[in-house]
């Protein structure tokens, strides 16, 4: 393949891995959409089909030791940083096993020590501590980069606007991970932006903008490497635009009456990143299928993890409240 | 002994915090060069630098999302909002945020963050500078408040929340930043969640916060003229809340009037009273009485603002209507 011996661009066993990634968390989707309407999770679940490269590519191209906030589509994100499967099924399921050890759910998982700093329920509620985060680097003087997710729906609320200038002021070493997928809720971008192209709401402040096709794993990761050591370096912050698409309803459940059914389908065809990576790299159905055979067992057997966790006690509820 | 103001008090538990721990930072609007819109911070750009002693723009809910992020990291950021009416721009961002990193992570997270900020009626900034709303923040879990009305306990508190693990609101009355006591050098940390007895009495006891502390100790003596006998006690903390100073003060006295600046509807009072019934209510021979401010915005015109703020005879009113 001539593609992968560019210059800077992946070994092609890195690209498999990512793929092996990418598809983990499309199976984790499919399966937590199947539990879901089976009547076994509780609460508003929503999942990351058709955005699995962003979270792939970012994650994959992090240090130890950096840190990221997630938003409420945080399956993705907390998959790909590392978290196992079990502890991210049992976080659904309410169980002490999960991430957030029950306390949390979809919106709200955390795994600290590998620097997730929690999914966010509130939109844009995550980027003031990640540009705080990234200050606390920056008087430090560690090496570490503080990454916010977000999607199109945040730029147009006041803790982006605010963070994005207090993090171009200072300096610190943050980067800002647009997922655009066009659509906040059932909002189309066209009704929530008067302009096309949102990273002139970066460029306004005087931030570095880099972008990316988010359906194309392999120019996510390289993006992400580039502003992650721009970060590191000392360079300021980035903003990070990344074009992708959200392949199903914004939450489980979601009839999205509001979307044009052809277009989506379209979409389906022809900008699915699991797909796109598989043809990229020419993977056989025989070793696909195996790859898939090996997450879906991953998959079911957090499903069997989770359930057969434990269950809080109704009075651990008044426990973690204080430090 | 020196002798400090409440605003020298304050600035001196932020400098002496920074001299011992270089996670100890300030951050707010015009805190640098100008000391903050009260003085609170005057001189200390020249001690810690512009690094420590950190302007920020007028961007509220960045710079208190700002300090979660930094304490989630580790440090003990003090956020200064220049009026408690600003609290409310950043509301989503100290209830839903700093107040449930740690219940949301499963008690993975820490958020040592301190939120300074000041307010209250007495020099007619009107209905946007002068308003009091501790008690909104009583009310989410995982925050802490403290509500100092002297120098020496804005000192020991102040060094105590820095200090503390949780997020903590300190309140600041504007017109008691110039009252002096003399303390020792030495600062003292007073613990969170200790009420304080200003002044022993026996027939009433008057709860008080703020500037309403020196309200009722004012009246106190024109009570004690009268034959009535009043103990002010301070919470200091309204969260948590020293419940057995509470109690063992009503024990005693059998009578309370609460007593604070803010509306009296839905006012801490109200929590005060609720729970002197709970815990003490065999005790009480009268009713309890409130004094609060009435149900209005704070006024500009002095004439209306003077009306709508309770005051020392307000108190002493009160007082009276327990043991009539």
């Amino acid at each position: 393949m001539a593609k992968v011996e560019r210059k800077g661009t992946l070994s092609e066993q890195r690209l498999r891995t990512f793929l092996r990634e990418m598809l983990l968390i499309r199976r984790f989707e499919e399966k937590v959409e199947e539990r879901f309407r089976a009547g076994e999770l509780p609460g508003f679940l929503h999942v990351a089909i058709g955005q699995e490269g962003v979270a792939v590519g970012v994650c994959q191209a992090m240090d130890d030791g950096d840190v990221f906030a997630s938003t409420h589509r945080a399956h993705g994100h907390t998959l790909a940083r590392g978290t196992h499967p079990n502890a991210v099924m049992a976080e659904l399921y309410g169980k002490l096993e999960g991430c957030s050890h029950g306390y949390g759910g979809s919106m709200h998982l955390y795994d600290v020590e590998r620097g997730n700093l929690g999914a966010n329920a509130v939109v844009g509620g995550g980027l003031p501590a990640i540009t705080g985060a990234a200050l606390a680097f920056k008087l430090r003087q560690e090496p570490r980069v503080a990454v916010a997710f977000f999607g199109d729906g945040a730029t147009n609320i006041g803790t982006f606007h605010e963070s994005l200038n207090l993090a171009q002021l200072w300096q610190v070493p943050a980067v800002f991970v647009l997922e655009d997928n066009h659509w906040a809720e059932s909002t189309p971008e066209l009704q929530h932006s008067p302009i096309r192209d949102l990273s002139k709401r970066a460029e306004a402040f005087g931030m570095r903008v880099m972008k990316a096709d988010g359906q194309d794993v392999e120019e996510v990761h390289r993006v992400a490497q580039r502003a992650l050591k721009h970060a590191r370096d000392g360079k300021g912050p980035v903003f990070m635009h990344v074009q992708t698409e959200r392949l199903v309803g914004h939450y489980i459940g979601d009839p999205q009456v509001y979307r044009d059914k052809e277009q989506l389908r379209e979409l389906q065809e022809t900008r699915d990143p699991v797909t796109l990576l598989r043809e990229k790299l020419g993977v056989s159905d025989e070793e696909f299928d195996e790859a898939d055979r090996e997450v879906q067992e991953l998959v079911d057997a957090s499903v069997a993890f989770a359930k057969a966790g434990t269950d809080p006690k109704p009075e651990d509820a008044l426990k973690n409240i204080y430090a | 002994m020196p002798e400090l103001s409440y605003r020298e008090a304050v600035r001196d538990a932020l400098s002496q915090a920074m001299r011992q721990d270089d996670g100890v930072f300030v951050m707010g609007e015009d805190i640098a060069e100008m000391g903050g819109s009260m003085g609170v911070t005057a001189g200390m750009l020249d001690e810690f630098g512009p690094e420590r002693i950190r302007n920020t723009p007028i961007s509220e809910m960045a710079i208190v999302g700002a300090g979660i992020g930094a304490a989630m990291q580790g440090m003990r950021p003090v956020v200064e909002v220049m009026y408690e009416d600003f609290l409310t721009v950043s509301m989503e961002q100290i209830v839903n945020q700093a107040a449930k990193h740690r219940y949301m992570s499963g008690g993975q997270l820490k958020v040592p963050l301190t939120i300074r900020t000041q307010g209250g009626a007495g020099w007619s900034p009107g209905a946007q500078h002068a308003q009091q709303v501790e008690a909104w923040f009583v009310h989410v879990p995982g925050l802490k408040v403290v509500f100092a009305s002297t120098p020496a306990d804005v000192r020991g508190l102040l060094w105590s929340a820095i200090y503390d693990d949780n997020p903590v609101v300190c309140f600041e009355h504007r017109t008691l930043y110039g009252l002096k006591e003399e303390m020792p050098e030495q600062l003292e940390a007073i613990p969170i969640g200790q009420g304080r007895v200003h002044r022993e009495g026996s027939d009433v006891t008057v709860v008080a916060t703020g500037r309403l502390v020196h309200e009722a100790l004012q009246v106190a003596e024109q009570a004690d003229s009268e034959g009535v006998s009043v103990e002010v006690w301070d919470p200091r903390t309204l969260q948590p809340l020293d419940v057995d100073g509470l109690v063992a003060s009503v024990k005693k006295t059998n009578r309370v009037v609460v007593a604070h600046e803010a509306v009296t509807r839905g006012g801490f009072g109200a929590e005060i009273t609720a729970v002197v019934q709970e815990e003490a209510f065999d005790w009480l021979d009268a009713p309890v009485e409130r004094v609060g401010a009435r149900f209005a915005p704070i006024p500009f015109a002095p004439v209306m603002e003077n009306y709508v703020v309770p005051h020392a005879d307000n108190v002493l009113e009160a007082i009276r209507k327990t043991v009539s």
